[in-house]
């Protein structure tokens, strides 16, 4: 177990694995999100109050879905970083910020646009709509607290206690329809319980899912590689490698 | 299929504007994280190979400018 938490360490051996865990979960996201979008846009049937306009859902509960998620995957990767001083979970928050904002900017976006047709406005105080706003300033403020140090380690630190701060806006959100129920429905998804739609609309949302899920990862892995060779450019392995890699 | 013909499909019953807009800035959105992702992965390694290269023409050349003669060993800082 030590062996394997010390091999995570490292970034020569993460640069090495995720090199070939990256193309997987590209061809997952593609096909994943290409079905998903073909079933949710064609196939599924139109919901008998919302009509077509419910189609937004499949862009709008992933999108939401990863925001948080995001934001909880860079508020342990910073505990994983300040505790242990692991880089690469650092070097992982630090290029998981920015997608984490445009899922945010996607779902508050999206939602917009499905709430002028469905509730006839696109913005109310509601408390599902305003901590997701929160969501927002809080990724805005985490990449902006990593850009405002010259030191790397200080912004990495200020980043990683803000991430671990900002992530009880999280609990807030997901029972925010429950505890103040205003403007937003509950849970389409809920572990217990079942689901609130038939099948042949909640497969595609639960595709659209794994895609959005797919496409983080992969995109995270990517990135990750990209700041591992910035951050350890002076490193011998990395320069031996720099001749070979495209 | 939920729609009799394309055209139906392109109005979404009267929700285009809505339906597309919200699909479209998502896809937008997620093509260009990959996009940017991309640019950014070959000017780093761009800039890291003429480094590198610039690094090892100054390392085969110890009679060179003394001045800078304590960057040669870029790639021995660490093992």
């Amino acid at each position: 177990m030590w062996a394997f938490i010390n091999k995570l360490r490292s970034p020569k051996w993460f640069y090495a694995i995720s090199a070939r865990l990256q193309p997987v979960f590209w061809v997952a996201a593609a096909v994943l999100l290409l079905v998903g979008s073909v079933w949710g846009l064609a196939f599924a049937p139109a919901d008998y109050q919302q009509g077509n306009s419910f189609r937004i859902i499949y862009v709008h509960v992933p999108a939401a879905f990863l925001a948080q998620s995001i934001f909880v995957s860079m508020a342990v990767a910073g505990l994983v970083y300040m505790v242990w001083k692991i880089k690469i979970a650092d070097m992982a928050a630090a290029m998981m910020a920015p997608l984490g904002a445009a899922m945010t900017f996607v779902s508050l976006f999206s939602g917009a646009v499905w709430g002028v047709p469905t509730w006839g406005t696109w913005w109310m105080w509601d408390a599902r709509l305003t901590s997701m706003l929160i969501l927002l300033f809080l990724y805005l403020g985490v990449i902006a607290l990593r850009g405002a140090f010259t030191s790397r380690d200080s912004a990495s630190r200020a980043a990683s206690v803000l991430a671990m701060v900002g992530v009880i806006n999280i609990p807030i959100i997901k029972y925010s329809v429950d505890w103040w129920y205003t403007l937003h429905q509950p849970a389409t998804f809920t572990i217990t319980g079942r689901a609130a739609m038939p099948m042949e609309m909640w497969a595609p949302l639960l595709i659209m899912v794994l895609g959005f899920y797919s496409f983080f990862i992969a995109l995270t892995l990517m990135r990750t590689r990209s700041e591992i060779l910035r951050r350890e450019s002076n490193k011998r392995w990395v320069r031996e490698l720099i001749g070979e890699e495209r | 299929m939920a729609f009799e013909s394309f055209n139906e499909f392109i109005a979404m019953g009267g929700h285009a504007p809505y339906v597309w807009a919200a699909w479209a800035a998502t896809a937008g959105l997620l093509v260009g994280i990959v996009l940017h992702a991309r640019a950014e992965r070959r000017l780093l390694l761009r800039n890291l190979q003429r480094r590198v290269r610039r690094e090892n023409r100054q390392g085969a050349n110890p009679g060179g400018m003394a001045g800078v003669s304590h960057q040669t060993g870029g790639d021995r800082h660490d093992t």
